[in-house]
């Protein structure tokens, strides 16, 4: 890093960071056993939230330079979140994370094939819904053309890194376009009506994993609710916000926030943690912004986990049966330490017929998928997973149970690896309750 | 900035990646959890065993390298803030239970096992340890045994000293000597366990320990009483003791402490409340439950407004959440908090309530006190702004007199945190010119070139030759 862009970035540390928020920070240490980076590197202060944030304090007050160190512990931080909760001083750990790395990426000039990746996914396919579905129709077709079976027999997934290759085993089978077109914009509901709600399908959850969006709306239903699905909204920005593309997520903002406004629902309801926890802050990331701050935060207020929806309507005092067997719940970072949301999950798995539920070791710490992070750190998160499967197995639980896609496919992934994949499976939470709710009528 | 050579030195020591010289890293361990203390060190190793601790102490000796030890930094009084520059030695590869002895009742651990987790492995054998500081889920037992940590548990079952039965120390000069054993007595020569206990990283560094264990109490009880006048709360304290009950915990909030908690968490606790009790006490199941009729007997005798027993162990942990939510609810008011540890005899509980209270009001700043009331232990609490030059001067001139009255009132400066850099100014207000003095020979005998820890426990000012 050249001294011209060290004093861009400490610059840009002192207008932009929230120096009263990294003052809270009166380094207690309690962040420290539950920071899943700081365990994993060997109790490493530097690897720690009470280290990060005293860089980025060092850095403001000029102590010491922004150099690739700093840039790169940044990065390797999982972004749990898991800190928040711990934190005496209710310190936003998250805001700060996020505001350092946009400042350190804004600086710096990338690779060419860097560039060429991070324009191809932060600004040419994720804000665009019908590119991700163009996206997906090609994994389809990847899928069901007989492709992926050729590929697997003349070996081309080796010639990609190992995460990589068994990423492309683990990934669901995806809806063709025709499915993905197939959805409408309006839901009645199916029981007693309680509440009008709108629902915000994401892109992965819209595309990729289709048919956990179809239960969640199903679900939704037979609980009375009516369900309004805005077609103009957008990626969340989720992943832009955590890569240090903070502007382009401030614009996704906005168009979801205006594309949900029109509806006037009693709750925004969201079935992925990553996608929940980001909309959760939108009153934050545009706090700034004197024409939409209180717009984002009214928005804001009204999102609600699908899972937090359902035991406000008594989902869990219906009758639901699946066959006998262990049940482990890998919780999603953000829903549970933004959102708040643990009980919620753990109470509708519980008030299933036949499951046994089994908490596991350390449910709360990051299974180490993290956005992007499984594919950017591929070797640091499947340490992390790695020591998340010991903890599935000494559960002895056939089933892992997940609310995020990022999770979900982690798990997957996971169960690759420890060779699992004919003893154990990893689903999305609404797959069950459906599966539980549908077999119990059907007896 | 130290010579090449020698940082060449230290990584043949503990080998290259545990040697740290990035600005990152010596930064990174600048500071522990004391607000307003801060010093690069040069250097930051983590060394396997004592062994290799010997040859760095050696190597820091012969070329008068400043040596600081440091656990998780959870440190309240700077005591592992590296003021002078040099080393920062880290545990964090010394992290072992080494044996739990279920015929002697004693564990033996490497100084960077992290209090909880000891804690957690002996009581799945039925055994407690039972120093438990507020810190302990990181807190080290190293750190716990420098600083003579106190907790919650201290009134029934005394601190970290009470526990300790024998020490592998590093001498300054590179001599390892092993103090005390399994033993219950042991009287061959001065008690050098004794001394290294709450040495704070003065007199040698600790590499090994061999503690004490008690058999796990069966049963446990937990009542809260709350009244409107500070005595009535200190007579119950005296009045519990007075009646030869001795409870487990016995911890106090003041007025301006129950404010800030019930403002933040909505527990449902009485605003006018002038103070609050949270007693418990542990044992077999019969004593305990006469032990906790007569306690709240006497609370009612004297004028407690309300007294409630858990009924269960939810119940029980809705109670202690008052106490336990007192520091991150006043931490969330100010950006910086100030917890002190000023100690009296339990006797003079409430008069030194009062005098916090007349202080905060003198000069004009926010003290909420909490804190272990049934060992006199208590945590008058600023929370301020280092920012505010004018406001932070206030602050300690309020800290200042608050550990004169303490002493004037038969107590002590520090009563677990430690004097570090911190209480170094006030040392003196204990202990005298005279016993200073004392301190500083033993010091000089074992550190002649002070080079373990050195700016902690003796202020600057007094320091000769440094």
């Amino acid at each position: 890093m050249d001294t011209l862009v060290k004093e861009r970035i400490q610059e840009d540390f002192q207008n932009r960071m929230d120096r009263d928020e990294l003052e809270n920070c009166m380094r207690c240490g309690f962040c420290l056993p539950v920071c899943p980076t700081y365990i994993q590197s060997g109790y490493d202060e530097t690897q720690s939230p009470r280290g990060r944030i005293a860089l980025m304090k060092g850095i403001v007050d000029g102590e010491i330079e922004p150099d690739e160190d700093i840039e790169q512990t940044l990065n390797e931080c999982l972004g749990c979140r898991a800190c928040e909760p711990a934190c005496p001083a209710g310190v936003n750990y998250g805001q700060l994370l996020e505001e350092a790395r946009d400042i350190f990426n804004q600086n710096k000039q990338h690779s060419l094939p860097e560039r060429v990746i991070r324009k191809t996914v932060f600004e040419g396919l994720f804000p665009h819904p019908n590119r991700m579905e163009n996206m997906t129709s090609l994994l389809t077709f990847y899928q069901r053309s007989g492709l992926q079976k050729v590929a697997r027999n003349i070996g081309f997934m080796k010639l990609f890194p190992d995460t990589l290759a068994t990423m492309e085993k683990v990934l669901p089978t995806t809806p063709t376009r025709k499915e993905m077109r197939s959805q409408s914009s309006y839901y009645v509901h199916k029981s007693q009506p309680k509440a009008t709600v709108a629902f915000f399908k994401g892109c992965l959850m819209d595309t990729m994993f289709r048919e956990v969006n179809k239960a969640t709306i199903e679900l939704l239903q037979k609980v009375g609710c009516d369900i309004a699905v805005p077609d103009t909204q957008n990626c969340c920005g989720a992943l832009h916000g955590h890569s240090g593309e903070k502007e382009k997520a401030k614009e996704l903002a906005k168009k979801n926030i205006a594309a949900f406004e029109q509806i006037g629902a009693d709750y925004i309801i969201t079935n992925a943690g990553g996608c929940g926890a980001f909309l959760h802050d939108y009153g934050h990331l545009l706090h700034d912004d004197p024409e939409w701050s209180e717009r984002a935060s009214h928005f804001s207020s009204k999102i609600k986990d699908i899972t937090a929806i359902l035991i406000d309507l008594d989902f869990h005092m219906m009758p639901l049966q699946m066959p006998e067997q262990v049940v482990t719940y890998q919780d999603s970072c953000h829903l549970r330490n933004v959102q708040k949301t643990f009980e919620e999950p753990r109470l509708l798995l519980e008030s299933i017929d036949g499951f046994h539920y089994e908490e596991m070791n350390d449910a709360a710490r990051c299974c180490g998928s993290a956005g992007i992070y499984n594919i950017v750190h591929s070797e640091l998160s499947m340490k992390h997973l790695d020591y998340k499967m010991k903890q599935v197995k000494d559960t002895a639980a056939t089933t892992i149970v997940t609310t995020n896609p990022g999770c979900l496919l982690q798990m997957k992934l996971g169960i690759e690896r420890e060779g699992l994949s004919n003893k154990v499976r990893a689903v999305h939470i609404v797959e069950l309750l459906i599966e539980a709710v549908d077999r119990r009528t059907s007896m | 900035m130290l010579d090449k050579s020698i940082i060449e030195r230290f990584k043949n020591i503990v080998g290259e990646k545990n040697v740290e010289t990035s600005s990152m890293s010596l930064h990174s361990y600048s500071y522990d959890a004391t607000p307003g203390f801060r010093k690069t060190p040069d250097i930051v190793i983590a060394p396997h065993n004592t062994e290799e601790i010997a040859e760095i102490v050696k190597i820091c000796n012969d070329h008068k390298i400043p040596l600081t030890p440091r656990g998780s930094g959870t440190n309240l009084s700077a005591g592992t803030t590296p003021l002078k520059g040099g080393v920062v030695l880290l545990f964090k590869l010394l992290n072992n239970i080494l044996e739990i002895d279920d015929q002697n009742l004693t564990v033996t651990v490497q100084p960077g096992v992290v209090t909880k987790s000891l804690i957690e492995k002996v009581e799945a054998k039925g055994l407690l340890y039972p120093p438990d500081p507020s810190s302990m889920n990181i807190s080290t037992i190293g750190g716990n045994i420098n600083e003579n940590s106190g907790g919650l548990r201290g009134l029934k079952y005394g601190v970290t000293r009470d526990y300790v039965l024998g020490l592998t120390i590093v001498l300054p000069n590179g001599d390892i000597i092993k103090t005390g054993g399994k033993l219950a007595k042991d009287v061959a020569g001065y008690d050098l366990t004794r001394l290294f206990v709450g040495s704070e990283g003065t007199l040698g560094i600790i590499t090994e320990a061999i503690l004490k264990l008690v058999p796990m109490p069966e049963y446990k009880k937990t009542m809260l009483a709350t009244y409107e006048d500070i005595d009535d709360a200190a007579k119950t304290v005296s009045a519990i003791i007075e009646n030869r009950i001795i409870p487990a915990t016995l911890e106090f909030l003041d007025q301006p402490t129950v404010e800030v908690v019930e403002e933040y968490n909505q527990i449902g606790l009485p605003t006018d409340a002038k103070a609050i009790l949270l007693i418990e006490q542990d044992g077999p199941e019969s004593v305990v439950n006469k032990d906790i009729d007569k306690i709240a007997e006497i609370c009612k005798e004297l004028h407690a407004v309300t007294v409630s027993v858990a009924k269960n162990e939810q119940e029980a942990t809705a109670l202690t959440t008052a106490r336990r939510s007192a520091l991150s609810t006043i931490a969330r008011l100010r950006p910086t908090t100030f917890l002190e540890d000023a100690t009296v005899p339990r006797s003079q509980v409430a008069p030194m309530v009062k005098e916090i209270n007349r202080i905060a009001e003198k000069y004009n700043v926010k003290i909420c006190t909490f804190g272990h009331a049934g060992d006199g232990n208590l945590h008058p609490t600023v929370p301020t702004d280092v920012r505010d030059k004018e406001e932070y001067h206030r602050v300690e001139q309020a800290f200042a007199e608050i550990f004169e009255k303490a002493v004037e009132l038969g107590g002590t400066i520090t009563g677990e945190h430690g004097v570090g850099a911190m209480k170094a100014p006030f040392l003196k207000l204990k202990l005298g010119e005279e016993g200073v003095r004392a301190l500083k020979n033993i010091k000089q005998s074992f550190d002649p070139n002070n080079i373990m820890n050195p700016g902690k426990m003796f202020f600057e000012d007094d320091e000769k030759g440094e």
